[in-house]
């Protein structure tokens, strides 16, 4: 069976990466094969990334208020690559006003501090199409 | 006090005789819960604590009275008798105007010192319409890219009566000179500013990873500050060398404390290697701690980093002035302890670490407001914070004694492990060639997120609870009002910036700026180009990139 493959990445110029580290480890000892791209990617960068490794999710953490800027932006990037089927989550510090906007905008996943990282792997075992599933 | 100079503690306890038979057929008729019994960074906590816990100890060396070599008690003979800890709330967001009204208020409500926040644009030296400050301006902090944008943010606020502290690190020295320039508007004496500049590199590298340049030129930003002040400014802090955020990254209340020390341990071996004299510097270097909430832990380590830091400044550096032996720190509670959830609950997580430092000797506190896992704090959430303070100094009565934790034999005992532990860290990295050298290594940075990752798998088993995240939730809560900082803020800056473009000189910054790079080339000290770009409104970020152009950037290499 193929392994799910995540980019962890940490968009803007914030350098708090603790929870991406977190998350970045915890979802590789649940199995998927993780590549965490390091600080201060553009959604370009970021986007260039999961084509290249062929992600099958983009997980993003932002806690410096950039959510509405970079979120919607990887997105559409994605779209524009074809990446349709990535699917993409967000953690960290996310006002309760911006969450619809950014499950309009197409973000799957929207995860706040203090969620379990349980919770996050089996969001994405759930709802994440591994390559073989989308041949 | 004679009878506590013993060279070993009174009376013994007796322990085993009590563990035989007292205490087993208590635990017989009543078992203790199933613990785990450690400390939040994971330490082992024993049942009782007796005298068997502080073997040899000895009165003189390990505690001294108050005011004394090595400062275990504290650094002041009369405690907070005689002043109390500054009050020192961190803020800034928005444009300069919006920050500006909040210190004022903060001042008016009894506040007696000033904390900048600086956005990330700022903090990472770029200016408002760099294409990377997209979505950032004004988000974490107040923007600042000239000092047209400084001289409103202390509009109206006499720079000579106040102490202002900085959180600045990479373009500290940018952020500085601008400062002084202010206070030269406004008449004011260099020789009688007072405050502090973060001015801390290390721990950008180990933790916060707000650096610019590599980590060589960069300590040598700070040691022309050094020097500079030594000179011009000497009753300003030059650095307040920083484990709070170390911990907030993960680190447990050891690495905080070994890493910090040994943080500083670096800045005086490269002061002293740039030429200065060990006690013409030394004490105006300053630290800064986190403050947790496993209470004693967090008092055992504050009363350690005292013991520590005189003891290594005397005898590895020879430092000869008691104001190098003396430890000061600030500290600010835990931001990383905060819930989301059940916001209302960080008052009182935040007012038992205050404690802890207060307890611990701090010579100023910032204490965190409820609603920070959620947004940056609305003006009633930080009074609130700052009321725990006047509570904790005004009514709860700890300050009328000083260090009144001491002789506890379960807060000796932790203060002596401590102790113990952050020597053994600093025999590690001299090892390794000194701090600079572990973190080209990764070492530090490895470390802590190893204790992160720990930490998060001993709250998934709840070996570690959290009241209201992974325990005792709530079905449904109520959200609370937050701050909320629009898009207003960027226009605004960006409207500004083009106006100081278009007035000012633009041929005195760009002889400026030509001076600062030549400056950075060569060997002098890069305070006075400075100084003279921030004259010419030259901004942070063509500062910050005058020196991009000369030393390159430094790249962390990712790893999990």
């Amino acid at each position: 069976m193929n392994k799910i493959r995540v980019i962890v990445a940490k968009p803007g110029l914030d350098g708090h990466d603790r929870g991406a580290k977190v998350i970045a480890r915890a979802l590789r000892d649940a199995g998927m094969e993780v590549i965490y791209t390091g600080l201060r990617q553009t959604p370009e960068q970021i986007v260039a990334a999961a084509l290249q490794e062929d992600a099958d999710v983009v997980g993003l953490s932002i806690l410096s208020g950039a959510h509405m800027h970079v979120c919607p932006r990887v997105v559409e990037l994605l779209r524009d690559k074809g990446l349709d089927h990535v699917l993409v989550v967000v953690g960290g510090i996310i006002p309760d006003v911006d969450i619809p906007k950014l499950r309009a905008a197409g973000v799957s996943g929207i995860f706040l501090p203090g969620s379990p990282m349980q919770e996050i792997i089996d969001f994405i075992k759930a709802n994440a199409q591994p390559r073989l599933e989308r041949v | 006090m004679s009878g506590m100079k013993t060279a070993t503690p009174p009376t013994t306890s007796g322990r085993g005789r009590w563990e035989a038979r007292v205490l087993e057929p208590a635990l017989a008729k009543a078992p203790e819960r199933s613990g785990p019994f450690t400390t939040v960074s994971g330490r082992d906590v024993r049942r009782l604590y007796t005298a068997d816990d502080v073997p040899g100890f000895d009165y003189e060396t390990n505690l001294a009275d108050p005011g004394r070599f090595p400062y275990t008690r504290g650094i002041h003979e009369t405690g907070y008798r005689g002043k109390l800890w500054t009050m020192r709330q961190f803020a800034g967001f928005g444009t300069p105007e919006e920050t500006n009204a909040r210190y004022k208020e903060l001042l008016e409500a009894g506040g007696t010192g000033l904390s900048v926040a600086f956005d990330l644009p700022t903090l990472m030296g770029r200016d408002p319409d760099h294409p990377l400050s997209l979505g950032e301006v004004g988000k974490c902090g107040v923007s600042i890219s000239s000092l047209a944008d400084m001289e409103r943010l202390f509009d109206g606020i006499s720079l000579a009566d106040v102490t202002t502290s900085m959180t600045i690190n990479s373009p500290a020295s940018m952020i500085f000179a601008m400062y002084l320039v202010v206070a030269e508007q406004q008449g004011a004496d260099w020789g009688r500013l007072s405050g502090t500049i973060q001015n801390d590199i290390l721990k950008e590298f180990i933790a916060q990873k707000e650096y610019i340049y590599p980590p060589r030129p960069s300590m040598r930003l700070i040691t022309d500050v050094f020097a500079f002040c030594a000179d011009q400014v000497p009753r300003w802090n030059t650095i307040s060398v920083s484990g709070y955020h170390i911990r907030e990254a993960g680190a447990t209340a050891l690495q905080e404390l070994a890493f910090t020390l040994r943080d500083g341990i670096e800045y005086v071996q490269w002061g002293i290697d740039a030429g200065l004299d060990v006690d013409r510097f030394v004490p105006r270097i300053s630290f800064f701690f986190n403050a947790h909430n496993d209470f004693f832990e967090e008092i055992a380590k504050y009363r350690a980093a005292r013991r520590i830091w005189s003891e290594v400044m005397r005898d590895r550096f020879g430092a000869r002035d008691e104001r190098s032996l003396k430890l000061r720190f600030h500290t600010q509670t835990a931001g990383v302890s905060l819930t989301a959830q059940q916001p209302y609950n960080n008052v009182v997580r935040t007012a038992i670490q205050a404690l802890a430092a207060v307890l611990g000797g701090t010579q100023s506190l910032h204490t965190n407001s409820l609603d920070e896992a959620l947004a940056l704090p609305t003006k009633e959430a930080v009074t609130i914070a700052l009321r725990t303070q006047q509570v904790i100094a005004y009514e709860s009565g700890v300050t009328s004694s000083v260090d009144p934790l001491g002789g506890s034999y379960y807060v000796e005992s932790l203060t002596r492990d401590m102790r113990d532990g952050a020597y053994g860290y600093f025999e590690t990295i001299d090892r390794m060639g000194g701090m600079v050298a572990a973190i080209e290594h990764g070492y530090p940075q490895r470390e802590v997120a190893e204790s992160a990752y720990k930490f998060q798998q001993a709250v998934e088993k709840k070996d570690k609870v959290i009241v209201g995240v992974n325990d005792f939730v709530a079905d449904r809560e109520e959200p609370i009002p937050t701050l909320y900082i629009d898009e207003s803020v960027a226009e605004r800056q960006l409207a500004r910036l083009d106006r100081v473009r278009r007035d000012r000189d633009g041929g005195r910054v760009g002889r400026a700026l030509d001076q600062l790079r030549e400056t950075a080339a060569g060997t002098g000290n890069t305070m006075e180009p400075l100084l003279e770009c921030v004259r010419a409104y030259a901004t942070v970020g063509e500062m910050c990139d005058a020196l991009r152009d000369v030393w390159g950037e430094w790249e962390e290499e990712p790893v999990i």
